[in-house]
Order: C-alpha cells, then structure tokens, then sequence
C-alpha cells in the first residue's frame, strides 16, 4: 500500500477515533485516504486550533490527541498550539505534509522547516523520507508522545514519499536504546519522604499537573487523608483533588488564594507532587530554612530547576504515591489544618458590581451551582483565568487551561477536542472577549461537526489583564482597549448560535439553565466591569 | 568554571542542531564544540567544552539527556581526561627565519606541514594552554591566518564511555 494509506492504518492501529486538522496540497495523500477511513476528521477553520483541540483531547483522555496540517504555513500555524502542549507536557502527534523531497532545501512552494522550526518546542520530531520507515516512526511517536513526561511529537512526510509503496506493519513494541524514562521511584528516597512526613508538624502538598498526566487522582486524594496533609494546587494542578474536600486549600502563585499561599509559606514540609513550581507559582515559598522541601516528578531535570530541594524522588506519581501510601502510617495534623481552614473562612468582601454588569466571582459561584458534577471548564487566559480558577468548585470534573504558554485563543478548540473525546460531558470554554477575537473561528467547526460546547465570555471590552499589569507597573495603560469589538450575539447568531446576554447578577441563574439545557452549542455574554481586578 | 562533557548521539542527520539548539535557547555557553562518528558508526561522540556554575553544569546534563537521540552523557574532572586540540597556523616566514620557526616546531612539537617562499604552515595537536603558548610564540612572525579544531577528550586510563 501507499505511505499515505500506511499512515491512516498505523492511527488505526493506535486506537485514534478522531484527528484534527487543516488540509493543503502537500498532504493532500494523506487525506485522500483518510476519508475511507472510519477515523473522524474535524475540520477546524485555524490549523493552530486543530492543536489545541488535540491538546484538549489528549488532556481529558489520556491518549496522545492527533493533529494534522499541510506544508509551510499549515505546519508553522501549528506552533503555537505545539508549544503550548510542550509547556504543559500534554501528548500530541503533529503530522504534517512537507515538499517534495528532491525539492527540500530549494525555497519552492509552501516550503517550510517545520522540523527545525518545531525544535524548541516538540520532545521530539521525525522528517520520513524512506517509506519503509513510516510505521516504525509513527509508533514511535505515539510511544515518546505518551510515556515519561508527555509531551507533543512532530512527524514531518514529504509528499512523494506519502506515495510511495511501503508495507504495512506496525510494530507492537519499539526500543528505543537512548529514551528510557525511569517510572520505578527509589526505595531509599521514598523511605525518606516517608520519614519526613512523619516528623512534619506543617506539611503540605502542592500537586501540580503531573497528577492528571499519571492519573494519580485517587492516590493523591488517599496519601492525603491517610497523614492528614493539607493539599494546594498550582494552576496545573487544579481540579486533581475534589474542591469541596476539607483538605483542600485553593491554588497558590501571584494569582493564588490567601489560605494556599499562607500554607507553602508557613508549611515545614512541602510535597511538590508533579509541579514544575513556574515563576508564578514559586513566589508563595518564602525562604525558609527549617523547611523541608521533596520534589516528586517524572522528569529529573524538573528537580532542583526552579526551587532547592532536600529530596527528589524520580518516577511515575501514581506508582510512588503507592508505594508512598503503604509505607506511611495515619497521621493528624488537627492544629495545622485548623490553622489553615480558619483563614479558608474569612469573609471575602464581595464588591458591588456597577449597573449593567456583573461580579465575575458570583458569576462563576453562580455556575457553580448547576454544573454537573463532572463537568468539564476550559479557561483561556487573563482575567477569566484567574475569576475562573479562584472561584469554580469541581469534585469530580476537570478544569484544564494553558499554564504554562498562556496562550490567548486556547480554551474553544480545546473544549472542541475534550467534548469529541467525552461527548456526554458538560465541556465550558471561559474566555474574555480579547481571546474570543482570536478564536470564534472555530464556532463553525463546533456547529459543522455538532460538538455541544457552551463558550462564556466575560466581555469588558478590554485586555484586563495585561491593563491591570500596565497600571501596577506603569502607572498608566495603553493599547488595551477593545473598542470597536462586535457584538458577539450577533456574531453567534450568525453562526447558527444561541446567544445570552448576562448583564445583572440576577439574570445569571436563568441564563445558566438556559445553557446548560440546550443540545446546541451557546455563547453566553457575561459583562463586568473593566474596573474588575484579579488582584485586590 | 569549565566542563567537557562527552555526549553519546544517534549518528542521525539533524542531532547536532538539536544539542547545539539546546544550548543556544537555554543560554548554556559553548566554548568548543567537536563531532565526530565513534567505533561503532551508528553513533557519534560530540565533545562539548562549557562554562558555567555547578546548577548550570547539572541542567545541561540533565536536559542533554531528555533529547531522545542523545544515548549518553557524561562530565569529567579535568584530571580524568586526555583533551587535544588540533591547530593549523599558516606564519609569515622569510627565509632568513625558517631556522627560527624550525626550531620552535621543534620545541613544540609541532610539525611542519607546508612551507611557500614566505610563509610557513605549523602544525600542532595538544591541549588548550599549550596551543595558547604555541600561538604566542608564533605572534612576533606575524600570523596569517589560524585554524582550531574544538577539544576532543578521553578518559584516562582503561575507562572508557561506550553505549
């Protein structure tokens, strides 16, 4: 058979239901066997959305999400969205056509390295230019993709060679001599950690990403309850420990909640569990010499990168906190939890929202209250983020965003990607509508392939975040004002969208409902006051 | 403080750009950098000389072993290791001089490899200092131009680093 063919077989062989993608002349091989193919292709209307939706998909299953682009600028649109995945060690297989190979090198029509642009960006990419290879390189990719610590995986096939005849035989294991994460933690070191728990009056977890890339949910919750250990999240992190647990205190960093901060502050122990501690989130540790600081994660260079250590412990969370779980006896740390819970409770005040608008915090409080249990939020970047991540209460759901790139325009293709993986989830794209600006594209794609995702924006009419850095640092903003922006009902209407105007907080309950009953997807305008702050 | 560092690769089109990238974009400084293929021709040993504190030195190792066609890594004390560099020097070299530079080849041990009607070509395989003392020597001649290959390094003794 052609490569091309060997290609939708080898995706078939890997179990992939659905791809995302953008298709162009120099995969145009590829696509023409896709279609006699019982994978699902979704068209999106950007490729950097077919990324994003990958990135979504993978984030919510597990399983490496697939994208595929054309050639020079389908691939390089590509990028951003396999960046941001890189930052945030999610699994995508990125498959893009490339020239002609006899014509690589010679600048010609939609010629672009995206093998050496991705490099930065991807944990690793392959350029097939012998067919035989093909099956070999794309289980690799899967495998390198999916193991260790994820992260997105490029596979880069010239066109002729899409048309070249190969055998089809995909591998049912591959070696490969130079990657062999190490998954087992050491003894000794898990020993240790154990005894430090045991002399810790403050202990505390910081869980990270890394809980949902081992699925380690259920270990986490299980080590925390058996010593008592109060857990904190960074943005990563959220939503891999039910919300409502007595245990659980909120995400920490710049954007953090008081009672988190208060606990990596005050803690004698910090467990960081599968979190890279980002910039943003380092600043809650304050130096602290009598405390103990143990950092678990997959990835050693991760360890002693951004935050001293006195124990690291190498190896997949969820076999570790096994191990972990045996070796420690029960414990309770009453005061320290008191400590912490006291500072939970004290009143926020809640400012008035001016007329016409609405408090985003009771906005997302609000939501609350009628989102199943197993919902699924997607916050793009900026001020939704943070009201988003500070107030939603999720048990059993997921909340995802794009920690690490901050990438605007990430939440509706990745809520695209999660609901195709988990249709009969409730999936939420939050987003402000300087990120909606870069996206509403892919509402089409939404309505095309009948993916209920519900979109909420929090219309200011302003980058609000980026102006409430301008008047921190600057004293004064510029070129955040979003003047001249549509009306986004309108716009969705002319996509086929329902669309709900939120303007007084009374209002929100209704409109909620309203959301959440329809089969279809929904655009709901939240306005808030441009003076609303994420950090008071 | 400086590192040699010998990394095993896949000898695969491609991996040098990808450990050259790393250092560039994690801004790791290079001070030499040399490539070649090893016994075994699937794999390539690349010598790289680097500066940097003990934290810098333990990222580039660790981050040089998350590239997946980097088989091994290993650091060396400078007492463990053999290192030469290879220079060619081309010197301005009137024939009332050749006895003079023939007599500092011979000092140093470095062998003359051309010779024209007013320059002479030297050269020298050794360790950095010494290629540095052999250049100044040959500065009051005049140098024409001056070609160094990067520091290769091996281990003393019986050790040795194979996949």
């Amino acid at each position: 058979m052609t490569v091309a063919k060997a290609m939708v077989e080898c995706l078939r062989a890997e179990g992939v239901k659905h791809v995302f993608g953008y298709p162009g002349a120099a995969i145009c091989p590829f696509y023409d066997e896709l279609i006699s193919s019982d994978i699902e292709h979704i068209l999106v209307r950007h490729e950097v959305n077919a990324g994003h939706a990958a990135s979504g998909y993978a984030r919510v299953t597990g399983k490496a999400g697939v994208c595929i682009a054309t050639s020079g600028p389908g691939a390089l649109n590509l990028i951003t969205a396999i960046a941001t995945a890189y930052m945030d060690s999610i699994p995508i297989v990125a498959i893009t056509g490339q020239v002609n190979s006899d014509q690589i090198g010679r600048d010609v029509f939609q010629e672009a390295d995206i093998t050496g642009s991705a490099e930065p960006f991807v944990k690793h990419s392959y350029i097939v230019k012998d067919p035989s290879a093909i099956c070999d390189t794309i289980k690799k990719a899967f495998y390198i993709a999916e193991t260790g610590r994820p992260g997105p995986v490029l596979i880069d096939v010239p066109m002729d060679v899409q048309l070249m005849e190969t055998e089809f035989l995909y591998p049912e294991k591959v070696e490969i001599r130079s990657y062999k994460p190490t998954t087992e933690g050491n003894k000794l070191q898990i020993k240790r950690v154990a005894d430090a728990i045991l002399k810790a009056d403050r202990p505390v977890i910081c869980a990270g990403g890394g809980i949902f890339l081992s699925d380690a949910k259920e270990e986490l919750s299980t080590l925390s309850h058996k010593c008592d250990i109060p857990v904190v999240n960074t943005m990563m992190g959220l939503s891999n420990m039910d919300m409502t647990d007595r245990l659980y205190f909120g995400m920490i960093g710049t954007h953090g909640v008081k009672p988190a901060n208060h606990a990596v502050a005050r803690c004698d122990l910090l467990i960081l569990l599968g979190a890279r501690m980002g910039d943003r989130a380092v600043v809650a540790l304050k130096n602290n010499d009598d405390m103990t600081i143990i950092h678990i994660d997959i990835d050693p260079a991760e360890i002693g990168k951004n935050v001293n250590v006195n124990t690291p412990v190498v190896g997949d969370i969820k076999k570790i906190l096994k191990q972990l779980i045996e070796t420690v006896a029960e414990e309770k740390h009453t005061e320290w939890v008191n400590e912490l819970d006291a500072i939970r409770k004290e009143k926020q005040p809640v400012p008035e929202a001016k007329s016409g608008t609405v408090c985003p915090k009771l906005f997302v409080e609000e939501l609350n209250k009628h989102l199943p249990e197993d919902s699924i939020i997607v916050s793009d970047v900026g001020q939704n983020q943070i009201w988003t991540a500070n107030n939603i209460c999720i048990t059993r759901g997921r909340f995802m965003t794009a920690g690490g790139m901050g990438t605007m325009g990430y939440s509706l293709p990745a809520a695209i990607g999660a609901k195709t993986a988990l249709p009969e989830r409730t999936v939420i794209a939050m987003c402000g509508d300087g990120a909606l600006q870069m996206q509403f594209m892919e509402l089409a794609t939404a309505i095309q392939h009948g993916i209920n995702v519900k979109l909420v924006v929090f219309v200011n009419t302003d980058l609000g975040m980026v102006r409430e850095l301008q008047e921190r640092i600057y004293g004064r903003e510029t070129s955040v004002d979003l003047t001249g922006s549509p009306r986004f009902d309108i716009i969705a209407e002319a996509y086929g969208i329902k669309a709900e105007n939120v303007t007084d907080i009374s209002g929100a309950e209704k409109a909620i409902k309203d959301m959440l009953g329809s089969d279809k997807p929904y655009l709901l305008q939240v306005f808030v006051d441009r003076e609303e702050r994420t950090i008071i | 403080m400086k590192h040699t560092i010998s990394v095993l690769v896949e000898n695969h089109a491609g991996v040098l750009a990808r450990v050259a990238g790393l250092f560039a974009r994690r801004a790791y400084n290079i001070d030499s950098l040399a490539v070649g293929v090893t016994a075994d021709e699937n794999v390539s040993r690349i010598t790289i000389v680097a500066d940097g504190d003990d934290y810098i030195l333990e990222q580039i190792l660790k981050q040089l072993n998350k590239l997946i066609d980097v088989i091994k890594v290993r650091s060396f004390s400078e007492k463990d290791l053999l290192t030469r560099e290879l220079v060619l020097v081309k010197v301005n070299c009137t024939p009332a001089q050749r006895s003079e530079l023939i007599s500092i080849a011979k000092i140093t041990e470095a062998k003359i490899s051309d010779i024209s009607v007013n320059t002479i070509t030297l050269e020298l395989s050794d360790y950095s200092n010494k290629i540095k003392t052999f250049e100044e020597l040959l500065r009051p001649y005049g140098i024409r131009e001056i070609v160094r290959t990067g520091t290769v390094a091996i281990q003393r003794g019986s050790a040795s680093l194979t996949i």
